[in-house]
C-alpha cells in the first residue's frame, strides 16, 4: 500500500495507542496537519508550543501514558525545548514531533530552519532526524519504547517537509533491533540479599522515595515494604503520592522546604532504603552530612544516579517494582520499637505550622482545595512557594495525583500540564495552584482550555510578589527586592475575556464557597486568592546547609 | 589518572557529536578522541582516552551507557594490549642538520614522506610514549608543523573489545 510519510506516521502512532496529541500547526507540518485531518487522533491546539509540550507531559504524568506533541520546524521547535528539558529533569515519557526544512534546504539557514535535533541532544533521552519516508514506521516505534521503558525520557522525532509529503510503501515495523538500548529488568540477587539482610539488622530505618516509584508503578510494593520493614517514609517532591500520606508511617517530604521530623529523621537513621532518587541538591543539603550515620542502599533503574551525589553502601539497579518485590520475598515482618516512638515524638512536636493573620494566608488556601476536593484532586503547580506550599499542606494519598515541575522549576509549567491531566482524565477535578507570577507565563492557554470545554481550576495565591525571589531577597539580600514587585492585571476580568469564570477572593470566609463553585463548574476557573503579601515558606534549609540546620 | 575506553557505537548520523557533547556538559576531559568503522560498516570504534580518578570515570562509563548510540564501552587500561598512535612532523631541515633528522628518523623508525627543499617530513607510528620521545628529539631542529591521530588500543590475544 503506497501511502506519503505522514500517513504513514499516523498509522504509526495509532499503531503504539496513542489517541490524543497537543500540538500546534506551521509551514513544515502541513503534511502532518492534512493527515491529522480525518485521522480520528483526538488533537488539541494550544495556544503556544510550549503549552503542547507542557500539556503532553501532564498527560502523560497523570494516565501513565507517553504524551505526544507536535510543533513546526523553527521557531515552533525552539518553543518546545523548555517542555522537552522539563520533561528530560522529571523523566517523564514524551514524544515530541517536528517539523523541519525539505531536506535539500537543510544546513543552509532556511526559512525556518533550526537543528532542533542538536539544540535538544542534551535534554532528551534520544532523537531522530528521519531521512527517508519508509524509515518513519521504525522510527517512530524506536521513539516510543525508548520514551516509555528504563528510565522514561522525552524523544524527539524530526521530520523534513519532503519526508513527511514523500511517498512511501507501508509495511509493519521490523521488529526492534537496538543493540545499544538495554532497559534493566529485576536486581542482582547477591546484592538484594545484601540489601535484605542490612534492613533485617537496622534499628531505626527511613525509606526515601522519589519519583521512579510512580513511574515504576510500585506504589503497593512500597507501602507493603514500608510497613514490613515499620520505617517511616519520606518522599521528595517527585514522589509525592508514591506514598500515602495519611499513612501513620508518612513523615512528607524531605529537604530545603520538607518537613522537620523527615530531615531530622534522614539526620539520625542508621539505613536509608533510597527508591527511585537522584539525590538532589535540594533534597540533601550538605552533602556531607546527609544521612551520615546511615548505611544507604540505593536501589535505581538507571546505574548512572548509583553514586552520582552520594555514595551507596548497596546499589541495586533494575526495575523497582521488581527490586522491591525481591525485597519483600526476603524480609520478614520487623516490629515497631523506640525509633519509631521517637519519630511520632517529632511529628507531635514540629508538625508543619501556619500562623493566621489579617489577609488569607496562602496555606490555608491549600487546606481548603485539600478539604472541598476530599483529597481526590489531580492537583499541578507552577514554580515557587504556591509550589511548596502545594507539596506541605495538601495531604497525596495516590500516585500521579501531584504533578509539578521538580527538577528543572518551570514556572508556567502547571497551567499547560493541568490542561493535559484534564484531557487524560476527564472524570477527575484537577487544580493548577499557581502564583501570580506563574500563571502569566502561560496564560494563553485558557484560550485552549475554554476552546474544548476542559473544567479545570486555577487557584491563584496572589501575593503581588515573585514570592520565592522575595524570599531569598528578605533572608540572603538583606531585603533589596529587586525586581520582585508585580503589577498584575485583574484576573477575573481576564479570565471572563478568555471565556472562562473568574472569582477574585480577599476573605478567608468567601475560600471554601468559591472553591465549591469552581469544582461544581463546567467551564475553566480562575480564582484570585489575594493573599499575605510576605509569607515565608518554612521549614527552609539555607542552601548548603545540613538538613537539621533548618530555619523557621 | 588517565583511562583507554574502547566505544563501540553505531555509526548513526551525530554519535560523535552526541558523545563529544556529553563530555563537555558533564564536565569530563577528552585527552584523544580516534574514530573510525570497524570491519561491520554499520559500527564504529571510538578510542577515548579520558582524565580522571576512578569515580569520575565511573560516571562517564556509565553517562556513554545511557546513550542508545553507544553498543559496549571497555576500559583496555588494566588489560594487556596495543596501543598505537600515528604522528607526522614537519621539521626545519637545511643541509647541516638533514643527516642528523635521518638518524633520529632512523633510531625511531620513522619514515620520511616528504623531502622539501628545506624542509622534512617524518611520520611514525608507536606508542604515546614513543611518539612524545620522537617529539623531543626533534624539537631543537625547530618543528614546523605536527599532527597527531590520538591512540588506538586493542586488546592482545583471545580477548576482544568487539560486539560478539
Amino acid at each position: 500500500m503506497k501511502v506519503t510519510g505522514a500517513e504513514a506516521l499516523i498509522k504509526a502512532l495509532q499503531d503504539e495507542g496513542v489517541d490524543t496529541v497537543f500540538g500546534y500547526p506551521g509551514g513544515a507540518v502541513l503534511p502532518i496537519y492534512d493527515a491529522l485531518y480525518d485521522s480520528g487522533l483526538n488533537h488539541i491546539l494550544t495556544r503556544h508550543e510550549q503549552g503542547a509540550a507542557h500539556a503532553a507531559d501532564g498527560y502523560a504524568r497523570a494516565t501513565g501514558k507517553p504524551g505526544v506533541c507536535i510543533a513546526t520546524s523553527g521557531p515552533g521547535a525552539t518553543n518546545l525545548v523548555t517542555g522537552i528539558a522539563n520533561a528530560y529533569m522529571d523523566s517523564i515519557p514524551l514524544v515530541a514531533f517536528t517539523g523541519q526544512v525539505v531536506t535539500s534546504l537543510l544546513g543552509r539557514d532556511s526559512f525556518q530552519e533550526a537543528d532542533i535535533t542538536g539544540i535538544t541532544m542534551p535534554i532528551t533521552k534520544h532523537n531522530y532526524l528521519v531521512e527517508d519516508p519508509k524509515d518513519l514506521t521504525k522510527v517512530v516505534r524506536e521513539a516510543f519504547y525508548v520514551a516509555t521503558t528504563g528510565r522514561p525520557g522525552p524523544v524527539l522525532v524530526d521530520i523534513p517537509k519532503d519526508i513527511s509529503s514523500g511517498e512511501t510503501e507501508y509495511h509493519e515495523p521490523s521488529p526492534l533491533c537496538m543493540p545499544g538500548y538495554k532497559p534493566p529488568t529485576s536486581g542482582d540477587i547477591d546484592l538484594v540479599n545484601k540489601a535484605a539482610a542490612a534492613i533485617m539488622a537496622s534499628e531505626r530505618p527511613v525509606i526515601y522515595a522519589g519519583g521512579g516509584v510512580i513511574s515504576a508503578g510500585a506504589h503497593r510494593e512500597l507501602k507493603k515494604l514500608a510497613e514490613l520493614m515499620v520505617a517511616p517514609v519520606t518522599t521528595t517532591l517527585m514522589g509525592l503520592g508514591a506514598f500515602p500520606e495519611d499513612h501513620p508511617l508518612s513523615l512528607g517530604m524531605l529537604g530545603m522546604h520538607g518537613t522537620r521530623y523527615a530531615n531530622y529523621a534522614v539526620c539520625e537513621c542508621d539505613l536509608l532504603l533510597a527508591v527511585g532518587v537522584r539525590f538532589d541538591d535540594r533534597v540533601t543539603g550538605k552533602i556531607e552530612s546527609f544521612a551520615s550515620q546511615a548505611k544507604i542502599i540505593h536501589a535505581d533503574i538507571d546505574p548512572a544516579e548509583i553514586g552520582k551525589n552520594v555514595p551507596a553502601d548497596i546499589s541495586i539497579v533494575g526495575d523497582l517494582k521488581k527490586v522491591l518485590q525481591q525485597l519483600l520475598e526476603r524480609l520478614e515482618a520487623k516490629l515497631p520499637g523506640a525509633w519509631l516512638e521517637k519519630v511520632k515524638k517529632w511529628k507531635k512536636e514540629y508538625p508543619l505550622n501556619f500562623e493566621p493573620g489579617q489577609r488569607i494566608k496562602p496555606q490555608q488556601v491549600i487546606k481548603e482545595i485539600y478539604n472541598v476536593t476530599k483529597g481526590e484532586a489531580i492537583v499541578t503547580t507552577e514554580v515557587g512557594q504556591h509550589q511548596m506550599w502545594a507539596a506541605q499542606y495538601y495531604t497525596y494519598t495516590k500516585p500521579r495525583s501531584f504533578i509539578t515541575s521538580g527538577g528543572l522549576g518551570t514556572m508556567g509549567y502547571g497551567f499547560p500540564a493541568a490542561i493535559g491531566a484534564q484531557v487524560g482524565c476527564p472524570d477527575e477535578v484537577v487544580f493548577d495552584i499557581a502564583g501570580d507570577g506563574s500563571i502569566q507565563m502561560n496564560i494563553q492557554e485558557l484560550a485552549t482550555a475554554v476552546n474544548y470545554e476542559l473544567p479545570v481550576n486555577v487557584a491563584i495565591l496572589n501575593n503581588g510578589y515573585l514570592g520565592m525571589v522575595r524570599q531569598w531577597q528578605e533572608l540572603f539580600y538583606n531585603r533589596r527586592y529587586s525586581h520582585s514587585e508585580m503589577i498584575n492585571p485583574d484576573f477575573v476580568k481576564l479570565a471572563e475575556a478568555y471565556g472562562a469564570e473568574g472569582y477574585r477572593v480577599e476573605k478567608a470566609a468567601d475560600i471554601k464557597p468559591v472553591l465549591e463553585q469552581a469544582v461544581k463548574s463546567s467551564k475553566p476557573v480562575m480564582m484570585d486568592f489575594v493573599v499575605e503579601q510576605e509569607e515565608n515558606v518554612v521549614p527552609m534549609v539555607p542552601p548548603g546547609e545540613a538538613l537539621n540546620n533548618m530555619l523557621g | 589518572m588517565r583511562h583507554t575506553l574502547a566505544v563501540l557505537v553505531e555509526n548513526n548520523p551525530g554519535v560523535l557529536a552526541r558523545v563529544a557533547g556529553l563530555f563537555s556538559r558533564r564536565g569530563f576531559n577528552i585527552d584523544s578522541l580516534a574514530v573510525g568503522r570497524t570491519d561491520d560498516p554499520a559500527i564504529s570504534r571510538m578510542t577515548i582516552v579520558v582524565e580522571g580518578d576512578n569515580r569520575t570515570l565511573e560516571q562517564v562509563t556509565k553517562q556513554l551507557h545511557k546513550l542508545v548510540d553507544v553498543i559496549k564501552i571497555t576500559d583496555v587500561t588494566e588489560e594487556p594490549h596495543v596501543e598505537r598512535e600515528l604522528v607526522m612532523v614537519k621539521v626545519l631541515a637545511d643541509r647541516a642538520a638533514r643527516l642528523e633528522i635521518m638518524q633520529i628518523a632512523d633510531v625511531f623508525r620513522a619514515k620520511i614522506v616528504d623531502f622539501g627543499p628545506k624542509t622534512l617530513t617524518l611520520e611514525a607510528t608507536g606508542t604515546e610514549e614513543k611518539i612524545n620521545a620522537l617529539e623531543e628529539a626533534l624539537r631543537p631542529y625547530t618543528i614546523k608543523e605536527l599532527m597527531r591521530t590520538g591512540k588506538i588500543a586493542m586488546l592482545r590475544g583471545a580477548k576482544y573489545t568487539t560486539v560478539k
